[in-house]
């Protein structure tokens, strides 16, 4: 009951930062220089002031900015976020069509690096100071330390080039769940995959070999359990509170965080739209892809705050 | 042959100042059902000792040499296997900080039922009921309802109280308490102790109780090791200990104990602090803060002498023993202190004064 409660409060609690993320962002991209009348009429020498204005009205730039943020405002509200100026498109279409590559693109690295990072991480504490720590704790020092994109251009380099096993670029007007993409995925997959496995790693490691100093522990081991028992039930669930508000803050990278990957590997997702809606000043494109991910990160660390409640009994929320 | 005999048991921690002898060549044993108490100061070595039986020094300590012969069995030469199934069965533990030896993501109840269906077998709802039992019989109310919660719902009190019955729950026949009550306020610090005692005496458990307070002692045990820097150095039985201390680290300790009626507006105490254990002084390591102390106790180091005879006590049988020079006549002086046993007919625990040049 008081956790329904809960999440009803921090649902409510969406739409004032909504209203804020959409205000600022609104702000700077108007702020940015060229707008995407001067864009578009650019390419045609012959488009005088009255075409311009035209143009302008019919995208709704004319009216005062606060007057355009009202309207657009209006239109979120109903469910109308607005159309691509060039193509015409509805914007909800847009997203809806490339997010599924995204989400799959960012949950398997998000998968991949938790399954990858919480065994090593519980090894490397049972093992601490021992060399496979060492190991482990220097391969996730440079997992953090490498720029993703340097990653991913590697990864081509050798999966593409040297070994000849995957294609340069993601395969063109393949549908998602074919072979080809999926296999292609494993890329960029493991590109983000690496930098999320290293991060929670060392997390994993540090929380877990905290707890393992603790007396509780060798209370447990007095009660003669096996060492397996001891690490697995009794360690594991107390050191697992930082790593799920670690991998929650992480699900926050499927969205945003694949910009870039998703540039280098030419994948077609949300975050190669962002980087194109930017170039070209689609204005309503921008609004909604921000607001989304806005959503998506305030969503993952409530799921986080419940995960807390389950992990550990002295949180509840009333 | 006796329940736990310890022989010649050294400990060392590798730290990075150096290496900590914690505990050096400790022999004792206990008997069936006897209380045994160990008694000294922080750093003496009494948890690590308590820690050792179950052969749970963690890294960086290590047990250098010795046996720990537990119903005439080695536990230092067991597998790990074997040693498990005497552990929280057939030695059980009770830890000083209730608060931190619960887990606390796992109900009480759960984490008692815990140890009885590893080690005996019992099914879900057997372990729950067995726990329910035992939760009342240390003392908490209704039980069956406390089962399942969780440990920041329990008091500091019946935190201690679910750690007793913890240690109890597979019948063990000896039961270390480290410091059972430390954490405890006064008037809970009584009421446990006599849960202890009867539970003790109800499931016939030996015990032996580590603790630096002489009080606790007097109230439980039938006999004591004063342990000094890693090393015993008097052994007696609890009302020769009271009553005719031996050692002058004894003498000094029994002299801290404030008593009432005093007139003193200081607190006794034995001045000084105990030794750095990477660096122990030579000889006897008590020399730079006893008050008898001479040059030859700088020089050897005495062993637990019988204080009547003074031959070593490891080759006559002796109930009262003292590391000290005095007692093999190596001492030019004299101990020179007296006790005064004020026989107080309210309190029956031994009130002993003690005066003399110690300070």
């Amino acid at each position: 009951m008081s956790l329904r409660r809960f999440i009803v409060k921090r649902l409510l609690a969406i739409i004032p930062i909504l209203f804020g993320v959409s205000i600022i962002t609104f702000g700077l991209v108007h702020l940015t220089p060229g707008d995407p009348v001067q864009q578009i009429l650019a390419l045609n020498p012959r488009a005088g002031p009255t075409e311009k204005q035209q143009l302008r009205e019919q995208f709704g730039l004319a009216a005062p900015i606060w007057e355009q943020y009202l309207n657009w405002m209006k239109g979120v509200f109903t469910g109308d976020f607005g159309e691509v100026y060039r193509s015409r498109r509805a914007v909800s279409e847009v997203i809806y069509s490339r997010l599924p590559e995204t989400l799959l693109l960012g949950l398997f690295g998000w998968v991949f690096g938790l399954v990858i990072a919480i065994p090593t991480g519980i090894y490397a504490a049972v093992h601490k100071d021992q060399l496979g720590d060492t190991v482990s704790r220097f391969v996730a020092l440079s997992g953090i330390s490498i720029p993703n994109f340097w990653l991913g251009l590697m990864l081509i380099l050798i999966g593409s080039l040297t070994l000849g096993w995957w294609p340069v670029t993601a395969p063109k007007r393949a549908p998602l769940l074919s072979f080809d993409m999926l296999w292609y995925l494993i890329l960029p997959g493991l590109t983000i995959g690496t930098a999320a496995a290293s991060s929670i790693m060392r997390v994993m490691r540090t929380s877990m070999a905290e707890e393992m100093n603790k007396e509780y522990v060798t209370a447990a081991r007095a009660k003669g359990l096996p060492e397996r028992t001891v690490v697995l039930k009794h360690v594991l669930r107390n050191s697992l509170i930082s790593v799920v508000t670690l991998a929650a803050t992480l699900t926050a990278s499927i969205v945003a965080g694949s910009v870039i990957i998703e540039q280098v590997f030419a994948w077609p997702g949300l975050g190669q739209t962002f980087i194109q809606a930017i170039r070209n000043a689609e204005y309503n494109l921008i609004m909604a892809i921000t607001l989304f991910t806005g959503v998506f990160i305030i969503l993952a660390n409530l799921v986080a705050d419940i995960l807390y409640a389950a992990l550990d009994p002295r949180i509840r929320y009333d | 042959m006796a329940l736990l005999e310890v022989e010649d048991l050294t400990v060392n921690f590798y730290t990075q100042d150096g290496t900590v002898n914690a505990v050096d060549n400790l022999t004792y044993s206990i008997e069936r059902g006897e209380k045994f108490g160990v008694v000294g100061e922080s750093g003496a070595g009494k948890s690590v000792t308590a820690l050792s039986l179950m052969r749970l020094i963690d890294s960086p300590g290590h047990i250098e040499s010795g046996e720990i012969r537990f119903k005439g069995q080695d536990i230092l030469s067991m597998s790990e296997d074997e040693v498990r199934s005497i552990r929280g069965n057939e030695i059980a533990m009770i830890f000083q900080d209730a608060q931190t030896a619960l887990n606390p993501v796992y109900s009480v109840g759960e984490q008692i039922a815990e140890a009885m269906r590893h080690h005996l077998d019992y099914s879900k709802s057997e372990a729950k009921e067995e726990t329910i039992d035992l939760l009342a019989k240390v003392g908490i109310p209704e039980a069956r309802k406390r089962y399942s919660d969780y440990p920041h719902e329990f008091s500091g009190g019946m935190q201690q109280r679910a750690i007793i019955a913890m240690a109890l729950s597979c019948d063990p026949d000896l039961l270390i308490c480290d410091e059972p009550t430390t954490a405890l306020d006064v008037t809970i610090e009584a009421k446990i102790l006599e849960e202890i005692e009867s539970l003790a005496e109800e499931f016939d458990t030996a015990i032996q109780l580590i603790t630096h307070d002489l009080g606790v002692i007097a109230e439980i045990c039938d006999r004591v090791m004063v342990m000094y820097g890693g090393k015993p150095v008097e052994k007696a039985p609890v009302e020769e200990l009271f009553y005719d201390p031996k050692h002058p680290y004894t003498v000094g300790l029994m002299s801290s104990i404030p008593r009432i009626g005093d007139s003193t507006d200081r607190l006794q105490t034995i001045p000084g602090k105990m030794p750095d254990l990477v660096e122990l002084p030579p000889g006897c390591s008590f020399h730079p803060r006893c008050p008898y102390a001479e040059e030859a106790c700088t020089l050897s180091e005495p062993e637990l002498l019988d204080t009547k005879t003074g031959k070593p006590a490891s080759e006559v049988g002796t109930n009262h023993s003292a590391a000290c020079l005095a007692y093999s006549g190596d001492l030019t002086g004299e101990l020179d202190y007296s006790v005064t046993v004020n026989e107080d007919s309210k309190s029956n625990a031994p009130a002993s004064q003690i005066t003399g040049d110690n300070q």
